[in-house]
């Protein structure tokens, strides 16, 4: 019963922390801080995969978000020299109705996920998040959209290499 | 330690991930620089990531798990060629402020 309560506790906090760095990433004023609340908020997913043993994924998930795409980011806004609170506004006025529309998608949402019930049609396995079974799945029933994303993955780095050069005749 | 899935309803993962999406969405709605925007987008994302996992553990399916294999490399994509785009239009008109890009508004 003890590592019951430890568990729902472990939940709560990461569920507390996530969604405040997720508020901070959207309300900080400096771009560099948004990226760092991001990646303290991808921290945060990662020890959720954890607890759902899928220990893999968030291995990956910290290999491939804080690691490869913040990084990115981080290239991206210190090229552009955005590391200032110079940004532009928008009017009190189209803040107070974003944040209306955003609490209404939440509360409809939340009302339509409410009632939802689910049952488990498998018997609970705790190794389904192993590289063994997840490599079996992936390269037996996805084998193919695996490849299709190697190309998804190729005409992305063509893409951004194209939009990257300097002028474009 | 126990899986989380055992002792914490589904019902508690639907809402985290509810309202990770929400903010991601605040976020497109609220902010006009468009560096905050990707990354709202990347909030959605991983907010969908969440519940296909948590569905996944759920049902014990390694599925859900491929799945989000499939979206971080289609996320991947899709930084790289945005980052791209916005490099390109900070080049030609030296902000990142979205309401710069409206000649394609009426």
């Amino acid at each position: 019963m003890a590592t019951t309560h430890f568990t729902t506790y472990i939940f709560c906090f990461l569920a507390f922390l996530s969604i405040m760095f997720a508020l901070m990433v959207v309300l900080s004023k400096n771009p560099v801080h948004s990226v760092l609340y991001l990646v303290i908020t991808f921290f945060t997913i990662a020890g959720q995969y954890v607890l759902l043993n899928a220990q893999f994924l968030a291995a990956v998930h910290i290999i491939v978000y804080a690691g490869a795409i913040m990084v990115l980011f981080l290239f991206v806004i210190m090229l552009l020299n955005l590391n200032k609170e110079t940004e532009p506004h928008k009017s009190i006025w189209l803040k107070a109705s974003a944040s209306v529309a955003s609490g209404l998608l939440l509360v409809v949402l939340v009302g339509s996920l409410k009632e939802a019930t689910i049952q488990p049609i498998n018997a609970f396995n705790p190794n389904i998040g192993l590289i063994e079974n997840l490599g079996t799945t992936l390269f037996k029933d996805f084998l193919l959209p695996f490849e299709v994303s190697s190309i998804l993955l190729l005409a992305a780095m063509v893409g951004a290499v194209m939009l990257g050069k300097k002028s474009i005749k | 330690m126990s899986s989380a899935i055992q002792v914490i309803p589904l019902q508690w993962y639907l809402l985290l991930s509810t309202v990770l999406f929400t903010i991601g969405v605040l976020g497109v709605l609220f902010r006009r620089n468009a560096i905050i925007i990707f990354m709202s987008i990347e909030l959605m994302l991983n907010a969908v990531n969440l519940l296909l996992v948590a569905f996944s553990s759920f049902l014990s399916d390694s599925k859900g798990q491929v799945f989000v294999f499939f979206i971080m490399a289609v996320a991947a994509a899709e930084v790289a060629v945005g980052l791209a785009i916005l490099m390109m239009v900070y080049r030609n008109t030296k902000s990142s402020d979205i309401n710069m890009l409206n000649k394609l508004k009426w």
